[in-house]
């Protein structure tokens, strides 16, 4: 029997119906499954990005290869490179869901973090290392707290793209929030197919968001 | 068909020239529903973008708007977007193409907004004193002093709307994306392994035709670099 009510009141009662944020496939579990999952992986990425990309900046080298691993970020997608890792060598699984969000969060946390401290003005650096600063001292006192806004910001699209990500990776393996949608798909239910793409994009606007405060925060530390 | 025992495809290798030639129509039928997608998003979203980025430069709260609303579609993951669109446009063609103008307007209007506000003051100036009028001002100085960053968001829009087609199999029409699927249902490794480097060939292709279409565009900078 079709339901005649307006679409939207069908998402509000089933967003609102406690039966449905029960259990593994309750939208509390699947919440906490996603945000677990990105947690992981964009905590995973910016220890490797950050560190490579602050010594790159300082050293100001390897801008070619920099440019190269954000372009080819783009262009390989993202749900080919889940299935590759899914049905390669590390199977089915969060595993692979990881491994493909982390390679996907390192290149613009990596691009951001370089162009960062490599444009940092050489005047300041100049004059840094004339008052006797050590280059690790000068990467720690000057080029760090000036790169910060720029490095915030790669943290930021990466934050953004891995909450998008983890998504897709409900097709192949994974839980989270994209699970709600497949299974909407799966039994042609468009209330619960809207409600778990509602959930995921208003955490990533929230994420969007809360970064857009911290990187006006480091901005406005500056001046 | 019959099968050697040291068949690629029944060792369910990644490599597979066998997999190619027997499945080489379906193969081109996907790399041209693919292109077709991305040229007709992309297409939609270059003719969509410039007279949003015109209303944006109207009042800063136009622009705040335009350019707030674009950030907030951005971070909408495209499978959520996708599955937006359902209810409205079904699982028809449709459906992934408005998705993919969408994501495309988000880069390409900010491009055009940024292009025209990079336009030095003097040059506005100095043309308006040579009798240009607010039309002309636009479409002879404005907009072709903005070309390259506009063309820089269209590099960025056309390889990412390339590698986004493949989520377009949710719906049915995701071209190569709709191989990379099937090997995920069946276990194919090599269907899946020639669709994505045949997606990554294509994102390369499609960046160097928008390289070519900035050349012709803008000829006085080919020439002030030779």
């Amino acid at each position: 029997m079709p339901n005649q009510q307006p679409l939207l009141l069908q998402v509000f009662s089933w967003l609102t119906d406690p039966a449905n944020w029960r259990g593994t496939d309750g939208i509390a579990n699947r919440l906490v499954e996603h945000v677990g999952i990105c947690a992981a992986s964009l905590g995973i990425a910016c220890l490797l990005a950050i560190p490579l990309g602050l010594w790159l900046g300082h050293v100001n080298r390897g801008q070619l290869i920099v440019i190269n691993i954000a372009n080819a970020g783009r262009a390989v997608p993202t749900y080919a490179l889940l299935v590759l890792l899914a049905i390669g060598p590390l199977g089915l699984g969060s595993v692979s869901t990881i491994v493909a969000l982390v390679l996907f969060a390192i290149p613009p946390i990596l691009t951001n973090t370089f162009t960062g401290i490599r444009d940092v003005d050489p005047d300041i650096v100049d004059a840094a290392q004339g008052m006797g600063l050590s280059g690790a001292q000068v990467l720690r006192k000057v080029e760090l707290p000036l790169g910060t806004p720029l490095l915030l910001t790669g943290v930021r699209l990466s934050a953004v793209q891995v909450i998008a990500t983890a998504t897709i990776a409900a097709l192949v393996a994974g839980g989270g929030l994209g699970r709600i949608i497949t299974a909407g798909f799966g039994t042609n239910n468009i209330p619960e197919l809207l409600s778990g793409a509602l959930l995921v994009a208003v955490l990533a606007v929230a994420v969007e968001l809360s970064f857009g405060v911290l990187v006006r925060r480091s901005r406005a530390r500056l001046s | 068909m019959v099968l050697s025992a040291e068949s690629c495809l029944v060792a369910n290798a990644w490599i597979c020239g066998e997999y190619v030639q027997t499945r080489q129509s379906q193969i081109i039928a996907a790399v041209q529903q693919h292109v077709l997608l991305t040229v007709v998003s992309l297409a939609l979203g270059i003719v969509l973008s410039f007279p949003l980025a015109l209303v944006a430069r109207l009042s800063p709260a136009l622009k705040g708007f335009v350019l707030g609303a674009s950030t907030a579609v951005y971070s909408v993951p495209s499978l959520a977007l996708f599955a937006i669109l359902l209810p409205v446009t079904g699982i028809t063609q449709t459906t992934v193409v408005i998705g993919l103008v969408l994501y495309s307007l988000t880069i390409l209007v900010r491009a055009i907004v940024d292009g025209l506000e990079s336009v030095p003051d003097e040059v506005v100036d100095a043309a308006s004193g040579m009798g240009f009028g607010r039309v002309s001002l636009l479409l002879r100085v404005r907009m072709p002093l903005a070309l390259p960053t506009f063309f820089a968001g269209l590099r960025v829009a056309t390889v990412s709307t390339v590698a986004l087609v493949t989520i377009g199999f949710v719906v049915g029409y995701g071209g190569l994306g709709n191989l990379i699927n099937d090997g995920l249902q069946t276990y194919f490794r090599a269907e899946v392994l020639t669709a994505t480097v045949l997606c990554v060939v294509l994102a390369v292709l499609a960046d160097l035709v928008v390289v070519g279409m900035e050349r012709v565009a803008t000829p006085w900078r080919r020439r002030g670099r030779a």
